[in-house]
């Protein structure tokens, strides 16, 4: 329902929350939530510490409406990245300046490092178009073969094949954009 | 994967990826329509300009353009070795392959095909590593609780130059409450059949819907709100409009909106509920003081905006409850401070009711008349627990003040039984668990608190 917004609805929400419309926030939440919320819980891996990151970015939000630019995308992937870099700094301040491996051997950088993709990972999957998500599912949660998913979705084998290499690619570039909070940001004023 | 599987394929004359590749070996060569007639060998690994892309999303690997296959060669090469699989249809078959989602046969060639191929080799190791992104736990359903605190911080931070009305909050938050409910529950739930109770003609009332109907309901009465409001409101159907010609009593206005649709309602009705819900929010927040005290008809009664946004909280409370149990999903009540609102609302329409069911001869004659004002003959309704306190009901005037010092009877009850009795989803002589006093003035408060319910 979120997905796919008209950038109007992003415009109209700014202007509000500039406005200092408190229906606006809640509307604001209702719509953003529970991707906050994943999106944190996916990185930190912790109830408590998700439900403070989304407390943080919403309170960004509504004290700095401004900070975000209509042109350089939609709200939500806006909030989406706000929510990564308030999730990579809560996690390098529960770490301390020490650099200690966890029980995997992996160091502070590498830990954010990776919660870091894998949740970029889950936005690009709830954002992507529904056609290439419902294959992907498909084949990776119901365990179908391109065949049976083609069946499934009511499409060409061909199509499904395709379907599941351009999902497949679109998830790969989770890995190849700059990490946030180690790069300087985008645009707006840091958290 | 079975041959039989393979073999039921239809047309795939417009595959133009594989079209005109050769023959894949092995037993599963049915699976693509491939033209026996063209021959071109498999192409050298392509240096090729960038595919145009043929979908939306951008695939960040450039893509050789492959729907044309090579010319043939004019002096055709003899087929000396079996024919291999070109380049071109082993790679649409790399996110299979990752997937592990195609045929061993298939898996075999493109695995072949990997060691001499770089291109291919390469993507195929970026695709295994987004499959590793891949995961099958569900998002955790968000904490019911976390929209208020959340909100309440950043209000903290920054105070609001328009505010929702306090006397909004209740219905603000049972509708954020519900919309999470319904953002959870799959789209064949909407259809789950829901039996609405209620108390009519001092007997249990009931009507069969589904999720969907209900939603429907909920919408087509918090239209009375947008009526007093002179919005637009939902009419069914996607229709936006005054409804001068609608019926204001909630019961015949759920009925024509439950008419007016053409086919049985859907998960579609939500966004529109969920668009009228934030827009009365909106609405009442910028329309100033005056607002909570207009006057919101619903055709035989009327409330003040305040009280009718908390009846609609109220009933936006009960009936997700009814969903929840419907798609047996947990739901929690309000929170305690609306709660409390919500059973002080009904309290103070108790007078009224009573007197409603004396005048039909429905309750005892009253018994000790006073002038207004003063206090009369109370029943004191006690309610524990979260939300609860002390209530004190006129018997005998709704115009006499309820008066610890005149108490004839004593009800106790759980706060949330109290709201059960409310809503008409039990019956009075099961209600109270703790009863005291005059048995008349406690049958009557009981079957007058019962008859507030209503569709």
């Amino acid at each position: 329902m979120a997905k796919n917004a008209p950038p109007r609805w992003d415009r109209k929400m700014q202007q509000r929350l500039a406005r200092g419309e408190a229906a606006a926030l809640g509307e604001l939440y209702d719509r953003f939530a529970s991707l906050v919320h994943s999106q944190a819980h996916r990185m930190l891996d912790d109830e408590t510490a998700a439900d403070l990151v989304t407390r943080e970015v919403f309170g960004y939000v509504w004290e700095n409406p401004n900070a975000y630019d209509p042109k350089e995308g939609s709200m939500r992937s806006w909030v989406a990245r706000l929510t990564r870099r308030q999730s990579v700094r809560r996690l390098r301040e529960e770490n301390g300046p020490r650099d200690d491996p966890d029980e995997d051997g992996n160091g502070l950088e590498e830990r954010v490092h990776r919660a870091t993709v894998a949740a970029r990972a889950d936005y690009i999957v709830a954002s992507m178009p529904a056609p290439l998500r419902a294959a992907l599912e498909l084949a990776y949660i119901q365990r179908r073969d391109y065949r049976q998913t083609a069946a499934d979705l009511g499409v060409t084998e061909d199509e499904a094949r395709r379907r599941l290499r351009l999902g497949l690619q679109l998830l790969s570039t989770a890995h190849t954009r700059p990490l946030e909070g180690m790069s300087p940001p985008g645009y707006g004023r840091p958290l | 994967m079975t041959d039989d599987e393979a073999d039921g394929r239809g047309d795939g004359g417009h595959d133009d990826e594989v079209r005109g590749a050769p023959r894949i070996p092995g037993p599963r060569a049915a699976a693509d329509d491939f033209d026996l007639s063209a021959v071109p060998l498999p192409p050298p690994v392509p240096a090729s300009p960038p595919e145009e892309p043929r979908t939306p999303p951008r695939p960040t690997a450039p893509e050789p353009e492959s729907a044309v296959a090579p010319p043939a060669p004019s002096d055709p090469s003899p087929p000396s070795d079996p024919p291999v699989p070109a380049h071109r249809v082993l790679r649409a078959l790399l996110g299979a392959w990752a997937l592990a989602a195609c045929s061993a046969e298939e898996t075999e060639a493109v695995e072949a095909h990997l060691t001499e191929c770089a291109t291919c080799a390469d993507e195929a190791l970026r695709l295994r590593d987004a499959v590793g992104l891949l995961h099958t736990d569900r998002s955790l359903d968000l904490d019911p609780t976390l929209r208020t605190r959340v909100i309440d911080a950043c209000l903290s931070r920054r105070p609001a130059d328009i505010p929702v009305p306090d006397w909004a909050a209740p219905y603000d938050a049972e509708t954020a409450r519900l919309d999470a409910l319904l953002r959870d529950i799959g789209s064949s739930e909407w259809h789950a059949p829901v039996r609405l109770k209620w108390f009519e003609d001092e007997q249990e009332a009931g009507r069969k819907t589904t999720v969907a109907g209900v939603i429907g309901h909920l919408m087509a009465v918090d239209g009375l709100i947008g009526a007093a409001l002179d919005l637009d409101v939902p009419l069914g159907d996607g229709v936006l409009g005054r409804g001068a010609d609608w019926p204001l009593s909630p019961t015949a206005r759920t009925e024509r909106y439950w008419s007016a649709a053409l086919r049985p309602p859907t998960r579609a009705v939500h966004e529109p509920w969920r668009a009228q819900s934030h827009t009365l929010i909106r609405t009442v927040s910028f329309a100033g003081r005056g607002v909570s005290e207009l006057s919101v008809s619903y055709g035989d009664f009327a409330l003040p905006m305040h009280d009718a946004l908390l009846d609609r909280a109220f009933e936006c409370w009960v009936h997700g409850g009814d969903i929840a149990e419907a798609v047996d999903y947990p739901y929690e009540p309000p929170s305690a401070a609306h709660l409390n609102r919500m059973i002080d609302l009904a309290a103070r329409l108790l007078p009224a009711a009573l007197a409603e069911r004396r005048r039909t001869g429905l309750a005892g004659p009253a018994r000790h008349l006073v002038t207004a004002g003063s206090p009369g003959r109370s029943l004191h309704l006690e309610v524990e627990g979260s939300g609860g306190g002390d209530w004190y009901i006129p018997l005998d005037s709704p115009a006499a003040l309820g008066s610890p010092a005149h108490t004839v009877a004593q009800v106790a009850l759980d706060g949330v039984e109290f709201c059960q009795l409310v809503a008409g989803h039990v019956p009075p002589v099961e209600a109270a668990a703790g009863q005291e006093g005059d048995r008349e003035a406690i049958r009557d408060v009981l079957s007058a608190a019962a008859s507030l319910s209503r569709l």
